[in-house]
């Protein structure tokens, strides 16, 4: 069963795997409104509007998208299927920001916080990781800054013994800031190269908890003066354009820089990323494909979009 | 919740609004404006197309264009399609056999642990039942050790076997260790799966056929996209569940599963997650959550959650401290606490018509009062009962054993005072008295 798998096997087929639904959706039913026909239509638009709106690539995106097929199309009416599906590849790559894997070097260890709403897979991803530096020949160090989900501690606590990585914790329902105050402190002592803070999941709109998740991030600054290096958003594929929100309350409350997207590996299609991406300017980092240990990509915008057509 | 989508609609029937008599072209154009919306609220492609043209042609139908107020006549279509979408009854779950079993599935991370302790209190504190919490989900780390802390905060018991990796032998042993120990409830909490994991899926059809559930709940995160219908239907053809649970509705904006899931997979929606506290727990009324998506406001809801928290004798006590003008800061304490209990403070305000949309971005969470709490608490016994002691020197000590400035310090004393007169107006009935409260926005101190 998927936890217990933790080296599959191969990582390019597991994002295909994934992303077939994706394709099928838009791009199976661009086909079959593009079919037998010379040129594109009315029609033909309508059904592209539909197909990217039901990859949850949302209103706004897809207008755009269509706005400039239209604009090509007016241009040249004779475009083919081949030629459509370039220039969708073309125009979604545009819309997309590059992703990056270096950690850049630091003076003391690489700071990531990890933040998101409910259930989105903080954790599972935060696990991953870890194994991913590990495996880099990193020390990395988990900080369990979730004190108030119940045994959320404790699922941190399995993971890092299962990658063998260190953890910073104290009792459940204490002040999160602290943890993270003292995660840093130890990290910095005992020379680790990356620290991975793990936050409660909160709903973006409850201003309380983005205030307290500011305050998590301001304290981090008084061990390590640029801490946290990077702030990292993750996202579940199988939301909608509440994603968007999501994005928009959590730059604000921590000025995210990252963004992972998760469970990937479902029916979901994760339309919504193109659109944060695009009006966030944040590059997506990493994503989620199943849950084994070893099943978190490192997010390649080429190998993406390629997903997606081929 | 449902704000933006509100805010969208009341955009597009001002189209409407503004005009006192409009074309056809007007309708056609504000119903485009009505799918854009309901798309941005993640409603399914096809619903939301099909839910346009049945608005249209009954708007026609009954004569929209010559109506004096277009738009309201509308609005009122509107509503009542919006029930119909969402299944016009209110559904209870079923409490039969003994005892009941009731079965949770649904994806990662939607919520079914939390629904599980909060189902658990549920019929524990208004049904009176003995419930039986059961660990099945086998994969995810300390899955076993949360549904145990649940339990335990909720005050009932839990099944687990941590050397059983089973799930189906799990359910089977916790359905007869309830029999032995005069459970009349057997809740079934399972892993996380993905539809298309056709391995998990097998597992949990195994489940549900060996435990014949009484209630088998599809649990779906309230923010899901265009993938809701996708997991609903999948899920439905595999376990045929009873009823849906729609969680984290207290997060902003969308709903569109709730406008989709019923009428796709025609299962009622039964349940509402509505904050991470287990009291946070809802049934869902389609009725009233179709005046809510049209900003009509939902004040029975609000009466009904003021009535259950609101303590009767304590209130008649509140009552006679006020008349003999007694009414201390205790008791102002004591009323923010009653307040609190109600719940999420924007929840409530978003429930009163109109306000859901004036609430929007403004800061307004539990902790609205954590200030006025500090000052309080830093008060002396006496200063508490008798507001008058308050002199200069006292409120400079309050302010710093409160952590707060004497301007906070005194801003409070005033509120406190003109609430005290406000109070004094009002004679009513305990629960008229809180909504009293509730409206007159300027009547609690932080609101």
């Amino acid at each position: 069963m998927g936890i217990f798998n933790f080296f599959s096997k191969d990582k390019k087929e597991k994002l295909d795997k994934g992303l077939e639904k994706t394709k099928e959706n838009v791009f199976g039913k661009i086909s079959r409104a593009v079919a037998g026909k010379s040129t594109i239509d009315e029609l033909a638009l309508d059904d592209i509007e539909e197909a990217l709106i039901t990859s949850d690539i949302g209103v706004e995106t897809t207008l755009k998208i269509i706005g400039k097929l239209e604009e090509r199309v007016a241009k040249n009416k004779y475009i083919n299927t081949a030629e459509l599906n370039d220039f969708l590849k073309a125009e979604i790559s545009l819309l997309m920001k590059e992703g990056y894997d270096e950690i850049p070097k630091v003076d003391g260890p690489y700071v990531i916080m990890v933040v998101g709403v409910n259930g989105v897979g903080k954790t599972t991803t935060i696990g991953k990781l870890a194994h991913q530096f590990k495996q880099q020949g990193k020390k990395v160090v988990l900080g369990a800054a979730d004190t108030f989900r119940a045994a959320a501690v404790d699922q941190l606590l399995i993971w890092a013994d299962r990658v063998g990585v260190e953890i910073v914790k104290q009792d459940m329902g204490s002040d999160p800031a602290s943890v993270c105050f003292d995660t840093l402190q130890s990290a910095k002592a005992s020379g680790a190269d990356v620290v991975i803070i793990d936050t409660a999941g909160r709903l973006h709109n409850k201003i309380n908890l983005m205030n307290e998740l500011t305050k998590i991030k301001n304290v981090m600054a008084k061990v390590i003066l640029e801490a946290p290096h990077d702030v990292m958003l993750v996202l579940d594929a199988s939301t909608g354009q509440n994603a968007i929100e999501q994005a928009t309350q959590f730059t604000k409350a921590t000025e995210v820089n990252s963004l992972a997207l998760t469970k990937l590996d479902g029916t979901a299609k994760g339309g919504v990323v193109i659109g944060i991406s695009d009006q966030f300017q944040i590059p997506v980092r990493y994503i989620g494909v199943g849950e084994g240990v070893e099943d978190l990509q490192v997010f390649n915008k080429n190998e993406f979009v390629d997903s997606l057509f081929n | 919740m449902f704000e933006n989508l509100s805010e969208k609609l009341d955009k597009a029937f001002k189209v409407l609004k503004g005009q006192g008599s409009i074309s056809e072209i007007n309708v056609a154009q504000t119903m485009k404006q009505i799918r854009k919306a309901l798309l941005a609220a993640d409603v399914d492609f096809k619903t939301a197309k099909s839910f346009t043209s049945r608005v249209q042609e009954k708007a026609m139908g009954e004569k929209v264009l010559t109506a004096i107020d277009p738009g309201q006549l509308l609005t009122k279509i509107m509503k009542d399609e919006l029930a119909t979408l969402m299944g016009s009854e209110q559904s209870d779950i079923s409490l039969d056999g003994s005892p009941t079993v009731i079965l949770i599935a649904g994806l990662q991370g939607s919520g079914k642990t939390t629904f599980s302790g909060k189902l658990a209190l549920l019929l524990k504190s208004k049904k009176n039942k003995r419930p039986l919490l059961v660990a099945c989900d086998v994969y995810r780390p300390a899955a076993i050790d949360q549904i145990g802390v649940l339990a335990e905060q909720v005050g009932v018991d839990v099944y687990q076997d941590r050397k059983n990796k089973n799930p189906v032998e799990i359910a089977q042993a916790a359905i007869k260790h309830a029999k032995t120990n005069g459970h009349n409830v057997v809740i079934i909490d399972t892993a996380g799966r993905l539809a298309v994991d056709e391995q998990m899926m097998k597992e949990i059809s195994a489940v549900k056929s060996a435990v014949n559930p009484n209630e088998t709940l599809f649990v779906v995160d309230a923010m899901t996209g265009q993938d809701a219908v996708n997991t609903a239907k999948a899920f439905n053809e595999k376990l045929n569940f009873d009823g849906v649970v729609l969680t984290k509705l207290d997060g902003d904006t969308r709903g569109g599963a709730a406008l989709t899931i019923r009428s796709v997979v025609d299962k009622p929606i039964k349940f509402i997650g509505t904050s991470e506290k287990m009291d946070g727990l809802d049934v869902f009324h389609p009725d009233r959550m179709a005046s809510r998506i049209l900003g009509m406001g939902d004040v029975i809801s609000l009466v009904e959650r003021a009535q259950q928290q609101f303590d009767e004798e304590e209130a008649r006590r509140v009552q006679k401290k006020i008349a003999k003008n007694q009414f201390g800061f205790d008791d102002f304490l004591k009323q923010i606490q009653q307040v609190k209990k109600m719940g999420n403070m924007k929840d409530l305000v978003g429930m009163i018509p109109g306000m859901g949309k004036a609430m929007k971005g403004v800061d307004m969470d539990d902790d609205a009062f954590k200030g006025i709490e500090a000052i309080i608490h830093s008060m002396t016994k006496q200063e508490r009962e008798n507001p008058k002691l308050l002199n200069g020197s006292r409120k400079k000590r309050i302010a710093s054993g409160s952590g707060t400035t004497v301007v906070e310090v005194n801003q409070l004393i005033k509120q406190f005072s003109q609430m005290g007169k406000m109070m004094k107006m009002m004679q009513g009935g305990g629960a008229k008295q809180m909504m009293q409260m509730m409206k007159g926005k300027g009547g609690i101190p932080g609101m």
